[in-house]
């Protein structure tokens, strides 16, 4: 392990910023692209769901 | 060859008699020209540098602006499917249209651009050098504007979205076009670049035509 | 299944397999990205000259390949579509279309964030980067054309061509950019100069490599089925489906 302590970790020897904006902007935006694509997945399921010919009943 | 002649022809014929149009894009390559120096400042040394990626950029964009005009009319009043349909290669017709959209919206950026090149100090070596650039570049931006034409017929945005299609492709063309005249001043000659942009002209040349077809009938169909 | 390729070239057949695939494809990709974050991040080797700030490679490099990778897929799978005219081929496309775009986009990123404490500049006009940008337009520029057009196959169609005509464009590109890049800086600034690297480093390259291009599948082969169900909303075989009948599940 390259690090003594969890501080130093963090800190990246003083690029911090660089490096800690690099991986939070690549985790946020992953996880983002992950929920909008649930998100239409979801969408669609419902609106098949509704237009379904057996779903003459409502909710359950 | 008859039907090439007659379409650039043709193409030419309803261009003078709706003349705003054409001189529009010429209007907007000579203004923005124009504002750059106010912008930038009128210091001799700086414009020099400039004034070819000016110009240069300024002919692009006057070229977007008109590239909708290639194929509109004629797909609004039914002469696109007509051309479509006919007998004769649907690329002929096409670089026929090309040809006549040069004739209207590049050359005379071309012929403009010594007057331009004045504005910017520029020397006559370097003026004919951009004259030059500018006569190899502007048909590969009617070329490959065209494909981009053809893909957007019809749909709303067209302008900006020809644009976006079509300006990406365009970046080597500009880069060796600009290029050529710095290349000139600091001694290196233009050699190179000329021939790059030669090496770019040809195969967009022959290749669009008959990728818009291709585009043309993805849209018409 | 001896039919081969062709078999799984119908929406039907794909949906399916994709359903089983894509949760394998998500958890290996989750146990390589670990896998390489601790080894990029925890273990691998300060850089004698760049310091920590190197380890932005480990995130640049690998999603600017999957930018690339993604686009030469998205072309591929044009070209199938307008030769063969399959259905599938052009839902892939577009599936693939938002990832690569995205990836684009994080290359720009973090080559910015990896450039401003190397060169004090938070964007240089290095080739690799500029011709990242370019890309990026090019993958706005399919979506904004799909997005615009209202005919579904019309869409298709005009973005596999405008896919095709870009990646015969992106060589030209990049070396157009590169003959520049050199000719107006003096010494060669290259963004990309990773370090000489250690082993370590290389494996941490390696396996984030691995992770984003798995998590790309998995994602796309997601994605994919959302876009066959709304496509195929007609068919019998989707309104068949469990998750496509009236909600006792959600």
């Amino acid at each position: 392990m390259r690090w003594n302590d969890w501080a130093e970790f963090w800190v990246m020897g003083g690029y911090a910023l660089y490096v800690w904006g690099s991986v939070g902007a690549t985790v946020l935006l992953m996880l983002i692209e992950v929920w909008v694509a649930k998100r239409q997945h979801l969408q669609t399921l419902s609106m098949l769901q509704s237009n379904h010919p057996s779903s003459t009943h409502q909710g359950s | 060859m008859k039907a090439f002649v007659a379409i650039v022809m043709r193409d030419l014929r309803l261009a003078m008699r709706n003349k705003t149009e054409v001189l529009t894009g010429l209007i907007f390559f000579v203004v923005v020209a124009s504002l750059f120096p106010l912008a930038i400042g009128p210091e001799p040394q700086t414009l020099r540098l400039i004034g070819p990626g000016i110009l240069w950029v300024g002919a692009l964009l006057s070229s977007m602006l008109s590239l909708t005009r290639i194929f509109d009319s004629d797909y609004r009043d039914g002469t696109l499917e007509q051309m479509v349909l006919s007998p004769q290669p649907l690329w002929l017709l096409v670089s026929a249209k090309i040809v006549a959209h040069w004739l209207l919206s590049g050359l005379p950026l071309v012929i403009l651009s010594p007057v331009l090149g004045l504005q910017f100090d520029l020397s006559s070596q370097a003026v004919g050098i951009l004259t030059l650039t500018l006569l190899l570049g502007t048909p590969v931006l009617s070329s490959l504007g065209a494909i981009g034409a053809a893909l957007t017929l019809g749909v709303r945005g067209g302008g900006v979205l020809i644009a976006l299609l079509v300006l990406p492709l365009f970046v080597p063309v500009l880069i060796f076009g600009a290029g050529a005249v710095e290349a000139l001043e600091s001694g290196l000659g233009a050699q190179a670049h000329i021939s790059i942009l030669m090496a770019l002209l040809l195969p967009s040349v022959f290749f669009s035509p008959w990728a818009s077809s291709v585009a043309l009938k993805i849209a018409l169909e | 299944m001896n039919q081969g390729w062709f078999y799984y070239a119908a929406p039907q057949t794909f949906y399916g397999l994709a359903g089983k695939l894509w949760p394998w494809f998500a958890l290996l990709a989750s146990l390589l990205a670990i896998a390489g974050f601790w080894i990029g991040f925890m273990v691998a080797p300060t850089d004698a000259q760049q310091g920590e700030a190197y380890r932005i490679i480990f995130l640049h490099v690998p999603v600017s390949w999957m930018s690339m990778i993604i686009y030469l897929a998205m072309a591929f799978w044009s070209v199938l579509g307008l030769t063969l005219n399959t259905r599938l081929s052009a839902m892939m496309t577009r599936a693939l279309a938002p990832t690569g775009a995205m990836f684009a986009f994080l290359s720009l990123w973090t080559g910015a964030l990896w450039g401003k404490p190397m060169w004090g500049a938070w964007w240089v006009w290095d080739a690799r980067l500029t011709s990242e940008l370019i890309l990026f337009f090019l993958y706005l520029g399919y979506i904004a054309l799909t997005s615009a057009i209202d005919d579904t196959r019309r869409a298709d169609r005009a973005g596999a061509l405008i896919a095709i005509v870009g990646v015969i464009n992106v060589p030209i590109i990049y070396f157009s950019v590169k003959w520049w890049n050199t000719l107006h800086q003096g010494a060669s600034v290259s963004l990309t100069r990773a370090p000489s690297m250690a082993q370590l480093m290389l494996w941490g390259m390696l396996l984030m490599a691995l992770a984003f291009w798995l998590y790309t599948f998995a994602l796309v082969f997601y994605r994919v089925r959302t876009i066959i169900l709304e496509r195929e909303r007609h068919t019998d075989w989707v309104n068949a489906l469990p998750e496509a009948k009236g909600s006792t599940n959600s």
